[in-house]
């Protein structure tokens, strides 16, 4: 560059490039040259690529975020990548997560089930130990061990939609959930401790979940066993069932004749002995007047 | 006694309405002379007592059972045949259900005043056998099946087993969800039977269970046949009572022979009357408030379907539990079964309870060789092996009864039902003999309490401090009627059985049965606390000074302030 050639300028870069073409630095300076051209040129032609790559980091934050919950809340029974532990002697301090999806674990933390108290026969229902968010991380950590369940739509569980039948979903509910749950979801007794849990008040998402995972003693509803049209009729029922008021008067817990038969000696007959009692004080003032 | 219609006051000579009334009843009774059968009748004398009011509640729930019944009957439709509800229960529209369940819904939603009488009917069955069961304990504590009533003890068994199977007939005839689980309970009883079950079955259900046929054959079952034949058993239950009069509590001036109460009219009548529509009302309040029986909720049967939660009514309960906790037995005779698991709670216990109850005066009266009239009760604590015996039944049956919950307290108590159902198996046998004999200590001990308060006198609570320094306690003696009370009972000695051979060495035939007799006779009567004798009256009113300065703390006292405080 230490001559300008006005007029000519073309012909000067040529004949540069062409006089320098063998110097040591020639072959790093194409490079370069080639390098940033490819560079500028995919950065120009794929635009999209900026948010998905956004996106992705979000997520695998939240599978990172969910591992981490995971590690200090759950990994003591299910192992760090949630494995599962077995003892030597066969017995399962905490069971296999891997493919038990998001539903799963929407369920079983979103309910307060999980984490548990204390090891026992069953996880009863309590508050529940985590936010939204960290639910979803947990559940996303967990999904991410392999493909499962999801987690239900609002779609999904619209109860009010034309297409819902709570009739049809009474008659799926008797026939596949009464023998546990009783036929107004009251639930009930299972052997060794375990219970069919009472089913008022329970959200419908968790139910639909419950449904579809089989949590501790229930078994799994699959989508080919009840469809999801299946499954929200019987949430239908439930919801109907649960908000009919009782027109006979105090329900005494809809729970039939154990506690009608309760009722019927403490009130029915204790009622009747007492005022029988109350007459028999009758008689002195029967016997002044007569 | 009085007359509805009141005397035109002023004036000396009755009203003329009354005139002609009297004329009219005189009329009638020139012609079938029954003045005199009726001023006995009207007049008959019962005795007052809270617990004697117990079967009236059993027989005014059985009237109102009668009267919701008939309205139930208008609407019910006997049928199995199943037609697609649309009436006014929407979680049942475009169900297949069949015309028995469908018209229950209809009573339940539709029928104006339906749901209030199903629930009546229902209350007032509960109550029913609930006031039966009670007023049997009644007479069974305190004697009163003794003779002449062993007939009537009878006729009242035969009342509670056919209250029982009529509540179990009208409880399956709406054929919801629980009534057809209870059938085919029964229908595995029934199935249990040796040799013929499989035809027995085949027979009550037409066919293969549950068939077409077994709602309309109940049906006549539980509206005419056995509701009829309790009628007529009430009527013999009530003339007996009537004919033999009523029992009464011992007491001043009350013996075997008379009857101290009031009359029939216009005390009773009156009372009775009332107390009737006490009852009346006391369910209709219960119907209207409290909810039983559901079954909209339950669904119609489905021999596929079974719920969490099945129970019987509470009359069954007790059948339903000995069900849950018999262990799992059963018996291969060449390749035959027999379930002894079911044919033992099903069919064998209900025989092992009834036989026995039904027998009990007869039994009594073998141990006690006791075959007089009996007309005043015994106190329970007077005969405490009798009331032990009670107690182990209740408790048996408490038991069993809570097996039939099994479910339903394990989940109440937050329990395995394994442990519930473990623990009872043991109780079931363990219970009811200790329970028999913490029952014999109490009534022993009330009886020496009893004992003491005669020969003593009642504890004032008052403390006497004596010159010398010694604290005693005054005694009060007992009112002559108070006293009479408490020993007015007889004295029970065993029966000691004759010599085993007689003077000349000849050996008494009867030795063995006479002996056998005697031992059971001291199991009943063997430690019972006697009252105490003239004699033993007498000596601690007498020696009562001399024990004072003897210084025995307990009789002195209560012996010498009997004496000493005579005016108080």
């Amino acid at each position: 560059m230490s001559r300008s050639s006005s007029g000519r300028g073309g012909r000067w870069l040529s004949r540069v490039l062409s006089t320098r073409r063998r110097h040591p630095l020639a072959a790093v300076a194409v490079l370069l040259v080639a390098l940033f051209a490819c560079g500028s040129a995919y950065a120009a032609l794929s635009p999209s690529t900026v948010p998905a790559a956004v996106s992705q980091t979000a997520q695998s934050t939240q599978v990172e975020e969910g591992r981490q919950l995971f590690a200090i809340g759950c990994a003591s029974c299910h192992g760090l990548g949630g494995e599962g532990l077995v003892r030597e002697d066969g017995t399962v301090i905490g069971p296999s997560l891997v493919g038990v999806g998001a539903a799963s674990v929407d369920f079983q933390v979103g309910t307060g089930r999980m984490p548990m108290a204390a090891p026992a026969a069953q996880a009863p229902r309590k508050p529940v130990a985590y936010d939204d968010e960290q639910i979803a991380a947990l559940a996303a950590f967990v999904a991410s061990l392999a493909p499962g369940p999801e987690i239900p739509d609002d779609a999904m569980l619209d109860t009010s939609a034309d297409t819902v039948d709570i009739a049809r979903g009474g008659l799926l509910f008797r026939t596949n959930c009464a023998q546990c749950h009783n036929t107004t979801g009251q639930g009930g007794a299972l052997t060794y401790g375990q219970e069919a849990p009472n089913l008022t008040g329970v959200e419908a998402k968790h139910i639909y979940e419950a449904m579809r995972t089989g949590p501790q003693a229930m078994p799994v509803f699959n989508d080919e066993l009840l469809t999801p049209e299946d499954k929200l009729d019987i949430i239908a029922y439930l919801e109907n069932v649960e908000s009919q008021p009782d027109p006979g008067g105090l329900g005494i817990g809809r729970a039939g004749p154990v506690s009608e038969g309760l009722w019927a000696w403490l009130v029915g007959i204790g009622g009747l002995i007492a005022f029988a009692a109350w007459i028999v004080t009758r008689s002195a003032s029967a016997r002044s007047s007569s | 006694m009085s007359t509805t219609t009141p005397p035109t006051p002023g004036t000396n000579g009755a009203h003329p309405v009354v005139k002609s009334a009297g004329r009219v009843v005189d009329f009638v009774d020139q012609r079938i002379t029954a003045s005199n059968w009726l001023k006995r009748n009207m007049r008959k004398v019962f005795p007052d007592h809270w617990s004697f009011l117990l079967g009236e509640i059993a027989l005014y729930s059985f009237i109102l059972l009668l009267l919701s019944g008939v309205f139930l009957t208008l609407w019910f439709k006997p049928s199995m045949a199943h037609v697609y509800y649309d009436g006014a229960y929407v979680p049942m529209r475009g169900i297949l259900i069949s015309e028995a369940y469908a018209s229950t819904l209809d009573l339940s939603f539709e029928v104006r005043g339906g749901l209030l009488m199903r629930q009546v009917h229902h209350w007032s069955t509960l109550v029913f056998l609930a006031a039966m069961s009670v007023h049997m304990l009644r007479i069974f504590f305190t004697g009163a099946f003794r003779k002449p009533r062993e007939l009537n003890w009878l006729i009242g068994v035969l009342l509670l087993v056919l209250g029982v199977a009529n509540g179990f007939t009208g409880y399956s005839l709406p054929d919801d969800l629980l009534s057809g689980t209870g059938l085919r309970i029964i229908e595995g009883g029934v199935l249990a039977v040796p040799v013929v079950g499989t035809y027995l079955s085949y027979f009550i259900f037409g066919g293969e269970y549950p068939g077409e046929d077994i709602i309309s054959r109940l049906y006549p079952i539980h509206i005419l046949l056995v509701p009829g034949l309790i009628l007529a058993l009430v009527v013999a239950h009530l003339m007996m009572i009537w004919y033999q009069k009523h029992t009464h509590w011992g007491g001043a001036g009350k013996t075997d022979e008379n009857v101290v109460g009031y009359p029939f009219f216009p005390i009773y009548v009156a009372k009775a009357g009332g107390f009737n529509f006490i009852v009346f009302g006391f369910i209709f309040l219960m119907a209207a408030t409290i909810q039983v029986n559901p079954l909209w909720f339950w669904g119609p049967y489905d021999p596929s379907q079974v719920t969490a939660g099945t129970q019987p009514d509470w009359y069954v309960g007790f059948l339903d539990g000995a069900l849950r906790v018999m262990p799992p037995w059963e018996l291969d005779i060449f390749g035959y079964n027999l379930t002894l698991s079911v044919l033992i709670p099903a069919l064998v216990l209900p025989g092992l309870i009834l036989v026995p109850l039904a027998l009990y005066p007869w039994l009594e009266q073998k141990v006690t060789g006791d075959t007089r009239e009996h007309h005043v009760l015994d106190r329970p604590r007077n005969v405490p092996v009798r009331t032990g015996l009670g107690v182990a039944f209740i408790v048996f049956y408490i038991l069993l009864w809570i097996a039939g919950g099994n479910d339903f307290f394990a989940t109440v108590l937050n329990m395995p039902v394994n442990w519930i159902s473990r623990f009872l198996q043991f109780s079931i046998i363990l219970m009811p003999p200790l329970a028999f004999w913490i029952t014999k200590r109490i009534c022993l001990g009330l009886q020496r309490r009893d004992r003491d308060k005669v020969l003593h006198g009642r504890e004032t609570g008052t403390i006497m401090v004596s010159p010398s320094g010694e604290f005693t306690e005054r005694h009060a003696p007992l009112s002559v009627g108070e006293a009479y009370a408490l020993t007015a009972h007889e004295r029970r000695e065993p029966i000691e059985p004759g010599p085993a051979t007689d003077p000349n060495g000849i050996p008494n035939p009867a030795y063995k049965r006479e002996r056998r007799q005697a031992r059971l006779s001291r199991f009943y009567f063997g430690d019972v606390v006697q009252k105490p004798t003239r004699e033993e009256l007498e000596h601690t009113h007498h020696d009562g000074h001399g024990e004072i300065t003897e210084g025995d703390t307990r009789d002195q006292s209560a012996a010498g302030d009997h004496i000493a405080s005579g005016q108080q």
